[in-house]
């Protein structure tokens, strides 16, 4: 895994001494606990994502068909969770970790209850429990990320937490896995395990994440490197009440309404995971018992391309490499696309499509941040996500409509020229603030 | 609290859920031990040779089941005589977790034991069980049937999400030509025809295939838009064009004439919301049967009058039957059974 080494290549500039950190290039203690806790809590959330299918045919008899009423419904309701998951942890000085603790423990609680949950009405409410605590705990966590690191590291600070959680998603169906062989009919031994998992998770976060994150040196205003001095406030302007109207307000600044444009018009035309892997399958008539692989496809570029993109994002601007992650994903449009049907096709596909979110996940996280004051960070960063989140889901509908209307090659032509279309906007409208990294602004 | 403290309150955090998760771990292991052991009061089962009867005959003379009574022989496929479903049962030593069977070929769903995870196969066997074909299945078996002549063979499984939390879940029907070895990986590729017109949707999910005697035509069930629909298939147009709406995992009667199915009722609460109906294919008039508990299976035809269905119960299901006109009332056939066959 990854090793906070401090004798990396030091950037252009070193910036202020990060809050907890020694050198100016490490990672600080805090954003690997952080990790930590989300390597541990994608370990037990993925346990039980691997085994409910399962579950639920096998172990209960259940039809899950009755299941997809469920997925619309939630997707509005989580967009509001994540806003106010946002707002409460501005308030009162910053709450981020008591409600990313609350996220994480409501999402902990609901492994055991799902030993006790035996139709669907009420599986479905343990989800959606579940979906909530993730929803509650993502705006303060990549807050707590963005308080705990400099400017000119936090590229790479996502990065190493995108790699480390990651991780815990490839390692969770495993250990489901390893359970099932070694039992019985052992899914309630899978959701006791999860819990314990999830429990650890949230006593890492309980003991090694400080509730005080130390003042950040660089506001949004100021973009050149500051002296190792504490700035609480904003040299312009006195400091936004974390107020609902405050966070919405946030968008009349230039860069965040700029910077949630860019996220909002590349994500509707950024089709859905299970889109590419059903074209993938369709191009290449993957055998069926190999598609539930294509997903770890795609995880594994994930994983090995997050922290080193990170740190190029720290280098060269984070909006460089945010553009040229999606023109991985225009480029994977494009093979899927072509008549290429070479042996090589897939694996190419989802190390673009792994390359994508490397290239975007946690460096857009990284560049909201820089333009979010302090004061209101969780509910800026909810605000960035949330936008992405509808972007992305309003496409899903659109792709499959296209997809019945023109079948799924003109759906994905059209999604490749949206896309384009999208990318060309968000270069001219980019944020233009240069990372405090980059040496010659753009 | 220093750093000190913090990790001695993590090393006790992590040595007490270490013990509560391997105590939960070896608890469900020592499982298979237990259900290893017959239990007293349940099914008799004994091992034996299990052929299944190539004729078609009109009295149905074996009832050929999933054994789900604890006890060595879980999980294989058991035989009884037909008039006497409570008999000692004879095992077979397959084990599978859908079957069906008739003219002398059997579908026999199973689970495979892969290093990495569990896989799922279709096996296409002859009148001894002996394997003739396998077939990789894409997700998790859910429905069976054979053509009555014996000849095709059908199956439905569930796709799973991989979202977080994933609940977005598709099906897949398949049909075999036992004969070519033909294989019809799912039904998507025929062309829909709704109220006259060919009809297209993403969203679209077909399960539960029955067949005609003719080894042309069959049911099943398509689902769109939150909608599912009877569907008549034909294997030589490659069509299927809607019958009658909400009807779920069809059953075709022996003469043809009429289709056992679920019926999603409306009022009924959300976990059990299906009940038993036999529709009229000429008419299209449907009669609600005696069932009144909500049946998740697709029924069984055992004669031109009654069906076959499985409802949960103590090792999981138990077989049950009921009149095909509506009256009557359900009679328990046998416990620890599932997945009947009438040969």
């Amino acid at each position: 895994m990854y090793v906070a080494d401090s004798r990396a290549a030091a950037s252009a500039e070193p910036a202020a001494r990060p809050p907890a950190g020694r050198r100016g290039t490490a990672i600080a203690p805090t954003v690997l606990a952080l990790g930590s806790v989300s390597l541990i809590t994608d370990v037990s959330s993925e346990m039980v994502t691997a085994v409910l299918p399962l579950y639920l045919v096998a172990g209960l008899g259940l039809s899950p068909l009755g299941f997809g009423l469920l997925d619309g419904v939630y997707n509005g309701f989580s967009a509001l969770v994540r806003l106010v998951g946002g707002h409460f942890a501005d308030r009162g000085g910053g709450r981020h970790k008591t409600v990313a603790l609350f996220g994480y423990g409501l999402s902990a609680l609901c492994k055991p209850l799902l030993l006790l949950a035996a139709t669907l009405p009420t599986i479905g409410m343990v989800l959606a429990a579940d979906r909530t605590g993730k929803g509650l705990r993502t705006a303060p966590r990549d807050a707590l990320i963005s308080l705990n690191s400099t400017p000119a590291t936090r590229g790479r600070a996502f990065g190493v937490h995108r790699a480390m959680d990651t991780t815990g998603a490839l390692l969770g169906p495993l250990a489901a896995f390893l359970i099932l062989r070694a039992t019985t009919d052992g899914y309630d031994a899978v959701f006791t395990v999860s819990f314990c998992v999830a429990a650890l998770g949230v006593l890492v976060l309980l003991l090694f994440v400080p509730h005080r994150h130390e003042a950040e040196q660089v506001t949004a205003e100021d973009s050149r490197p500051a002296p190792a001095q504490e700035t609480t406030k904003d040299s312009r302007q006195a400091p936004p009440r974390p107020t609902f109207r405050s966070a919405l307000a946030l968008l009349r600044r230039r860069e965040v309404r700029r910077t949630t444009v860019c996220a909002l018009l590349l994500g509707l035309a950024t089709v859905s995971d299970s889109f590419v892997y059903l074209l993938l399958q369709r191009r290449l008539g993957v055998p069926d018992q190999w598609f539930a692989l294509l997903p770890l496809g795609t995880a594994a570029a994930f994983l090995l391309l997050a922290a080193p993109l990170g740190r190029v994002a720290d280098r060269l601007g984070s909006w460089r490499v945010f553009l040229a992650g999606h023109a991985a994903l225009l480029t994977a449009y494009g093979l899927l696309l072509s008549s290429w049907h070479g042996s090589a096709l897939p694996y190419a596909v989802l190390a673009l499509h792994g390359c994508f979110y490397a290239a975007t996940d946690g460096v857009l996280m990284a560049a909201a941040s820089t333009a979010i004051p302090q004061e209101l960070r969780s509910s800026g960063l909810a605000v960035v996500q949330t936008g992405q989140a509808l972007a992305r889901f309003v496409c899903s509908i659109g792709f499959g409509a296209a997809w019945t209307a023109w079948g799924d090659r003109t759906a994905l032509g059209a999604a490749t020229v949206a896309l384009a279309a999208g990318a060309a906007v968000a270069y001219a409208f980019r944020p233009t603030a240069p990372t405090p990294a980059e040496v010659v602004p753009a | 609290m220093t750093t000190r403290n913090r990790l001695l309150v993590l090393v006790a955090a992590v040595v007490a859920l270490a013990a509560v998760a391997t105590a939960s771990v070896l608890h469900a292991a020592a499982r298979a031990d237990r259900r290893n052991e017959a239990h007293a009061g349940g099914p008799m089962v004994t091992a034996g040779r299990v052929t299944l009867p190539a004729g078609v005959s009109d009295v149905p003379r074996h009832l050929v089941f999933r054994n789900m009574a604890w006890g060595p022989h879980r999980d294989e496929l058991t035989t009884v005589p037909a008039g006497r479903p409570d008999a000692p049962r004879t095992a077979s030593g397959v084990k599978c977790l859908r079957f069906y069977a008739a003219s002398g070929t059997a579908v026999c769903l199973r689970a495979e034991r892969g290093a990495m995870q569990d896989t799922y196969t279709a096996r296409v066997l002859d009148s001894r069980l002996r394997e003739k074909a396998h077939y990789a299945l894409p997700g998790i078996p859910s429905r069976a049937r054979v053509s009555p002549s014996g000849r095709y063979v059908a199956w439905t499984v569930f796709v799973g999400g991989d979202s977080y939390a994933g609940t977005d879940f598709s099906t897949r029907a398949a049909i075999v030509d036992t004969r070519t070895g033909h294989l019809t990986p799912t039904l998507e590729g025929f062309r829909v025809v709704k109220d006259g017109r060919t009809y297209r949707a993403a969203d679209i999910n077909f399960w539960g295939i029955t067949f005609a005697a003719d080894d042309r035509h069959f049911y099943a069930t398509l689902a769109t838009h939150g909608k599912t629909y009877l569907v008549r298939g034909d294997l030589r147009t490659r069509t299927l064009t809607t019958v009658h709406e909400n009807v779920e995992c069809p059953s075709l009667s022996p003469d043809g004439t009429r289709i056992a199915y679920k019926k999603r009722v409306k009022g009924l609460s959300a976990d059990a919301p299906w009940r038993l109906y036999v529709l009229d294919l000429r008419t299209l008039h449907e009669t609600p049967l005696a069932e009144t508990r909500s049946v998740d299976d697709q029924a069984v035809w055992s004669d031109a009058h009654t069906l076959t269905y499985a409802l949960p119960g103590d090792y999981g299901a138990d077989l049950y039957t009921v009149p095909a006109d509506g009256t009557g009332a359900p009679h328990r056939l046998t416990k620890a059974a599932v997945s009947p066959a009438y040969l």
